[in-house]
């Protein structure tokens, strides 16, 4: 974790830099931060806060998160399962005649058609989100930063990967430096 | 869920005390897994595993012998094991309730106790699950109510209530689990970047999936988090539901009765939250949580028992009367047998703990008392039992024929098995306590006022109030007035 992030002393043809990160005290300005990186027009950007800031989608211009889309399949995919599994294991490949029911009886399916449901619903909810996250990932540019480790805590931050193609050393950091952060840091990777 | 402004007019307080900013809520929850456990913590923790090796040995002889070391018989064919696994799975509801209704209801009280109760609820599932299990005599043949295709070409029978039960409360285990660790991977987070030691950064690191606090993986995290809360309610009303049908699909009398389903859920949420009132009131005294889970909090829940005490009490005399409307001689027998037979006792034990005790929550002085209420939740919690005890076992041990009636009484292994599932639960809530965040640290920075983007700065309070924060959790709000 504790990388040398800014060894300036060392010939810039070692170091390729990463990206950006910006430090801010409170939500309400790393809100505004936001607001003038997303006008700016940068994609590969980040905002890093403790808890979920509200309002924070819109300030980065986030498009509506698609997990719901993933458990409605999945919640039609464990909906549909069960009545199969059911319909063919009961009802067509052993017949049982239970307390004089037919073998085939949709009311007695209900609850293991509901968990059944919820459950892959579930799945697809937690899943969904893992992937939609690309997690677990254990490594990312912004772990270089000892600073960084208050980002769990109580500061607030933005970065701005260098792989942008708005991305520009001096132009990029005086962008953050009009956002007043209480601090900028340049994560570099020493190249090798 | 967003920050909250408490509305004084209505003598509304605030939920973290006044100067309990981000990083103080940081220090309080971490540094009870960072510290040394109290000698507190040693004690009960030796007392909880003396406990769980019983429990283990109990268990070992069960399997070597067979059940017949309890007092189960004919006719009361389900007894001790069936009341702690229906007791056990109610005690789990609080925290489903908490986590996923009060949610659902934007309650922001709860995020001081959701983390906590979503602990017991798992623990809780976990002793309820056991008795089952070891109640079938033959634990390595617990596969058969699964589906799997066999060499007799036979399926489970998926019109048992009891087949039933079993996909509602592995779900409910399964699901419960998924919706307590994504609301860990923050707080994961936030002990991984606090870790002195190369271990501990290791192990936090790990269970973190390496969150980085991206909004961009809030986003998709509150709308995960939103649609588990919206499954899991009406799963926890489900799960004790299929319990009920146990019961409620029989033709015994006492149990063949349509109140059944709303009656368990009632008495589940009742005595899920006596529970996590026992174990939230040892925990804040002991770690000094005072400062994020106020008398406010305790005076909500109490209102809360107040309340599904109310329903519970309700059912009970509902119950009574429908027996006597019915006009069915074995019903109206049945329950005139409860509360004036062989068991009389454990009836009235029933109703003064569960109906009358917590009426006393009436009285604001009582409400606030922290000695009150927890004697109280420890009267629900043996109340409840109770209540499982009387529906079980007095139905079985007169039904219908005077020929086939019967007694029972526990054996020493009854209770010991009982006492060592709460062993087990406790040793499991300790570790708990020890290792992991007790309390939602994200959750509980989310509803301080602080937490505001639109306060001036974030820091004053002068604005927050005019603000509506009814709008849905990963909803784009607007990013400018």
């Amino acid at each position: 974790m504790a990388a040398e992030t800014t060894r300036k002393e060392e010939a810039v043809s070692e170091t390729r830099p990463l990206l950006y990160l910006a430090e801010y005290d409170s939500p309400g300005e790393v809100m505004h931060a936001a607001e003038a990186v997303r006008d700016a027009g940068y994609e590969r950007w980040d905002v890093h806060t403790p808890f979920p800031v509200h309002g924070m989608d819109g300030a980065m211009g986030l498009k509506d998160s698609a997990v719901g889309w993933i458990v409605l399949i999945m919640g039609l995919t464990g909906c549909a399962s069960a009545f199969l599994l059911m319909w063919w294991t009961n009802g067509v490949d052993y017949p049982l005649v239970i307390g004089g029911k037919p073998p085939f009886s949709l009311p007695s399916m209900i609850p293991v058609m509901f968990e059944l449901t919820i459950l892959l619903s579930a799945f697809g909810a937690v899943f969904g989100m893992l992937g939609l996250n690309q997690l677990p990932k254990h490594h990312h540019p912004v772990f270089y930063s000892e600073r960084f480790e208050r980002c769990s805590d109580d500061k607030f931050f933005i970065s701005i990967e260098a792989a942008d193609e708005e991305f520009d050393l001096e132009e990029t950091r005086s962008l953050l430096e009009g956002t007043h952060p209480t601090h900028i840091e340049l994560i570099q990777e020493e190249a090798s | 869920m967003g920050w909250n402004e408490p509305i004084e007019e209505i003598g509304e307080g605030r939920l973290v005390s006044k100067g309990t900013g981000f990083k103080q809520i940081t220090d309080i929850v971490s540094g009870v897994t960072e510290k040394k456990a109290p000698r507190g913590w040693w004690i009960l923790f030796g007392i909880s595993a003396t406990f769980t090796a019983i429990l283990g040995a109990t268990i070992g002889y069960l399997v070597w012998t067979g059940i017949g070391i309890w007092g189960n018989n004919s006719p009361v064919g389900w007894a001790w094991d069936i009341t702690n696994f229906v007791w056990w799975i109610g005690i789990g509801h609080a925290g489903t309730l908490i986590s996923a209704v009060l949610y659902l209801f934007r309650q922001y009280w709860r995020t001081a106790i959701n983390r906590f109760s979503e602990a017991m609820t798992i623990f809780a599932v976990i002793c309820a699950l056991l008795f089952p299990t070891i109640h079938t005599g033959r634990p390595w043949f617990i596969y058969y109510p699964l589906p799997i295709p066999n060499q007799m070409n036979m399926w489970p029978n998926f019109k048992s209530p009891l087949l039933w039960d079993v996909f509602a409360v592995s779900t409910y285990f399964t699901v419960s689990l998924l919706f307590w660790y994504v609301g860990l991977i923050p707080d994961f987070a936030t002990l991984r970047d606090r870790a002195k030691h190369k271990v501990r950064r290791w192990i936090y690191g790990f269970l973190a999936f390496g969150w980085r606090g991206s909004n961009r993986h809030w986003s998709n995290y509150e709308r995960a988090y939103l649609i588990l809360a919206a499954l899991s309610t009406p799963l926890v009303l489900s799960v004790h539901s299929v319990v009920s049908f146990d019961f409620a699909t029989s033709v015994e009398p006492g149990w063949h009765t349509t109140i059944f389903p709303p009656y368990f859920v009632a008495g589940a949420v009742f005595s899920g939250f006596a529970m996590v009132m026992t174990l939230l009131l040892i925990a804040r005294t002991v770690y000094g949580l005072h400062d994020l889970v106020r008398i406010r909090h305790l005076e909500l829940m109490n209102k809360i028992m107040l309340t599904t005490g109310s329903l519970v009490g309700y059912a009970y005399a509902m119950e009574f009367f429908i027996a006597w409307y019915s006009g069915n001689e074995y019903e109206r027998f049945i329950f005139i047998n409860r509360a004036f037979g062989d068991y009389w006792w454990a009836y009235w034990s029933m109703v003064s703990c569960n109906v009358i005790s917590p009426q006393l929550f009436w009285f604001k002085k009582i409400r606030r008392s922290i000695p009150a209420m927890f004697v109280i939740s420890i009267i629900i919690n043996i109340g409840m039992w109770f209540e499982r005890f009387v529906i079980i076992v007095t139905s079985l041990h007169h039904d219908f024929l005077p020929s086939a009636w019967g007694n029972f009484s526990p054996t020493l292994f009854d209770i010991l098995t009982f006492m060592g599932s709460l062993g087990l639960f406790f040793t499991a809530f300790l570790l708990f306590l020890r290792w992991i965040p007790m309390i939602a640290i994200a959750e509980v920075k989310m509803v301080i006022p602080e937490a505001d983007p639109h306060g001036a700065g974030g820091h004053a309070l002068s604005e927050g109030g005019s603000h509506d924060d009814s709008h849905g959790s990963a909803e784009p709000a607007l990013a400018e007035e």
